[in-house]
């Protein structure tokens, strides 16, 4: 029998490693990867409380995080590609301008 | 007891999936007119031993500019889904690795991993033909998946299951093919697509894109995609027979010999289909997916929800 | 068993994330991410969620990650070598995310958890298996949230091909 505070500790150091990656990372693209990171440390969590606490809702819950981060790569990579297109670049420190 | 399984279920599979191309070689070179291998054994049975030592032996070549760990990883990602697959089809009513209970997702979500190791297999040769066959995979296999899901809701439906098991014992009277042969029909058609198969078979097309993904793969590595495709191929079949031709069962026959039966005659329409048919160009393949074949898969999901609800 | 498969997962989880955020090619910490969302996936099998693995893997991995590496592919970028000019970011970043960390410990070690129920309450789900009951919650308690989901995929569709289309010259 595992503890809960074992798994809460996993998603919560996934979930470092991927904000860590936000902020350190350049390239567009490893922001976004890092975001579905930080969002599988969170599921870990809800998973875990579902199970410790015999109730499912926290399995939708997670359900519905999946959902979420596949709208949010299918958007976010569309604006990278936009963005491509203009700049030709997708380094954020180069993306600088609201306007252009 | 398991591990035995496991042994004997790849040791056929590997045998089967080498006689496969000899089968398909054979086959089309009487669809043709010719007579295919006859040198090596009697008619050429010893021609797919001799091709695998041929290609155990020859030189096995990295390009320079290649990304070398990328290069040699992909042909593992194609061949390993293609095979840990098997674990949940029951090839009769006693004969399986594992019961679960999301057999059929499970095998979706497996052979959904294939497309890296075409994707990867072309990005890492730094060639531009293995790039462009890398590129149209996976927009296809992405697209036509979407289409295998769909079709296969039909009969999950009707089965109310996702356990492998369980959906077979759900065919003990009418196959599913009797209920849904729209969905049988979409099925077969994005299952020819998903293993690259003429007509569908744009990533490789010989004649504009040298061999495409695997332009720049040579000896046993080059063997492994040829593998990952047999392998596939029996997959789609296997799964076909799963969910719509009621799997194992069937009358006088031991369970196992009449899912070879299925199988081997699936796999048969596969050769037939390539000796028969040209390649669709690209923007047709598209437009078939998305156009046609999309609304058709929503409109038998809907049909069967309602026919289910009326009815039974 | 329960313990060496958990500690072999979490720890191969956390080393592949760090490959993603370390790796300079972009290819590879896609590869890592893959094979992350696959040891997370078996982390959820030990937390009997099977449904959720499998849409892990189906999703993630076998959706996300392939349009990931298309797009990566597509607009091919140069890993680019100019000196950054936030160079204290990386320092700061990390010792952010350090002290972030610690205090989870911190409220970690604290905290008491209410005594796990999982195994008895969970024996009924057991019995009709894990996809049937959370389809079951899906379709009635949460019925509504789900109906937001699929109009929010709807808008991400729409917003994605307006963005990503190229204006037609006529």
């Amino acid at each position: 029998m595992i503890p809960i505070s074992h798994y809460l500790t996993l998603g919560a150091i996934i979930f470092i490693i991927g904000s860590i990656g936000v902020l350190t990372r350049k390239n567009a693209i490893i922001i976004l990867m890092s975001i579905e990171l930080m969002l599988n440390g969170v599921n870990i969590t809800l998973v875990a409380f579902s199970y410790h606490l015999a109730d499912l809702t926290g399995q939708i819950f997670a359900i519905f995080v999946v959902a979420v981060a596949a709208g949010e790569a299918a958007v976010g990579l569309a604006i990278i590609i936009a963005l491509f297109r203009c700049r030709a670049t997708v380094n954020v420190d180069e993306i600088q301008l609201l306007k252009w | 007891m398991v591990l035995v399984k496991i042994i004997i279920i790849l040791g056929v599979i590997l045998l089967v999936v080498a006689y496969l191309t000899y089968l398909e070689r054979k086959v089309i070179a009487h669809l043709q007119v010719r007579i295919g291998p006859m040198r090596v054994g009697w008619h050429g049975l010893l021609q797919p031993i001799a091709d695998g030592l041929k290609l155990l032996v020859k030189e096995d070549i990295i390009p320079e500019k290649a990304d070398k760990w990328v290069f040699i990883l992909s042909p593992i990602i194609c061949l390993v889904p293609a095979f840990v697959v098997y674990a949940v089809i029951p090839f009769s009513q006693h004969f399986y690795l594992a019961n679960i209970n999301i057999g059929i997702l499970y095998i979706i979500s497996i052979s959904a991993l294939g497309v890296y190791g075409i994707v990867l297999a072309g990005w890492s040769s730094n060639s531009k033909y293995a790039l462009l066959g890398g590129f149209r995979s996976a927009a296809q296999m992405i697209s036509y998946e979407i289409f295998l899901g769909f079709s296969i809701i039909g009969p999950l439906m009707l089965a109310g299951s996702l356990n492998t098991l369980k959906i077979v014992e759900a065919q003990s009277g009418v196959w599913f093919i009797i209920y849904q042969p729209l969905a049988f029909a979409l099925y077969l058609i994005a299952g020819i697509a998903e293993t690259n198969r003429i007509p569908f078979d744009l990533p490789e097309a010989e004649t504009e894109l040298v061999a495409g993904f695997h332009t720049e793969y040579s000896g046993m590595k080059f063997a492994f995609f040829f593998l990952a495709e047999y392998a596939n191929m029996m997959v789609v079949s296997s799964m076909a027979v799963i969910l719509f031709l009621g799997g194992w069962k069937g009358p006088f026959l031991p369970g196992i010999v009449w899912f070879a039966i299925k199988v081997g005659a699936f796999l048969f329409l596969f050769i037939w289909l390539r000796g028969t048919l040209p390649r669709y160009r690209y923007d047709q393949l598209m437009r078939i997916g998305w156009k046609i074949m999309f609304p058709l898969c929503l409109l038998n999901i809907a049909l069967t929800g309602i026919i289910y609800y009326l009815f039974l | 068993m329960h313990q060496i498969f958990f500690w072999g997962f979490a720890l191969l989880a956390v080393f592949s994330a760090l490959m993603v955020i370390t790796r300079r090619n972009v290819v590879h910490s896609a590869l890592f991410l893959i094979s992350t969302f696959f040891w997370v996936a078996a982390i959820y099998i030990l937390l009997e969620a099977e449904l959720l693995a499998a849409i892990q893997i189906l999703v993630y991995a076998g959706a996300i990650m392939v349009l990931i590496v298309f797009t990566i592919l597509l607009i091919h970028v140069e890993e680019t070598k100019i000196i950054n000019p936030w160079q204290r970011q990386r320092p700061i970043a990390i010792l952010l995310g350090v002290f972030l960390l610690g205090e989870i410990f911190l409220i970690l070690s604290r905290a008491l958890f209410p005594e796990s129920i999982a195994g008895t309450a969970l024996q009924q789900v057991a019995q009709e298996g894990n996809t049937e009951a959370v389809g079951k919650l899906l379709y009635t308690k949460y019925l509504f949230p789900f109906e937001v989901a699929s109009i929010l995929l709807l808008a991400a569709m729409i917003g994605a091909i307006v963005m990503a289309k190229r204006e037609i010259e006529k």
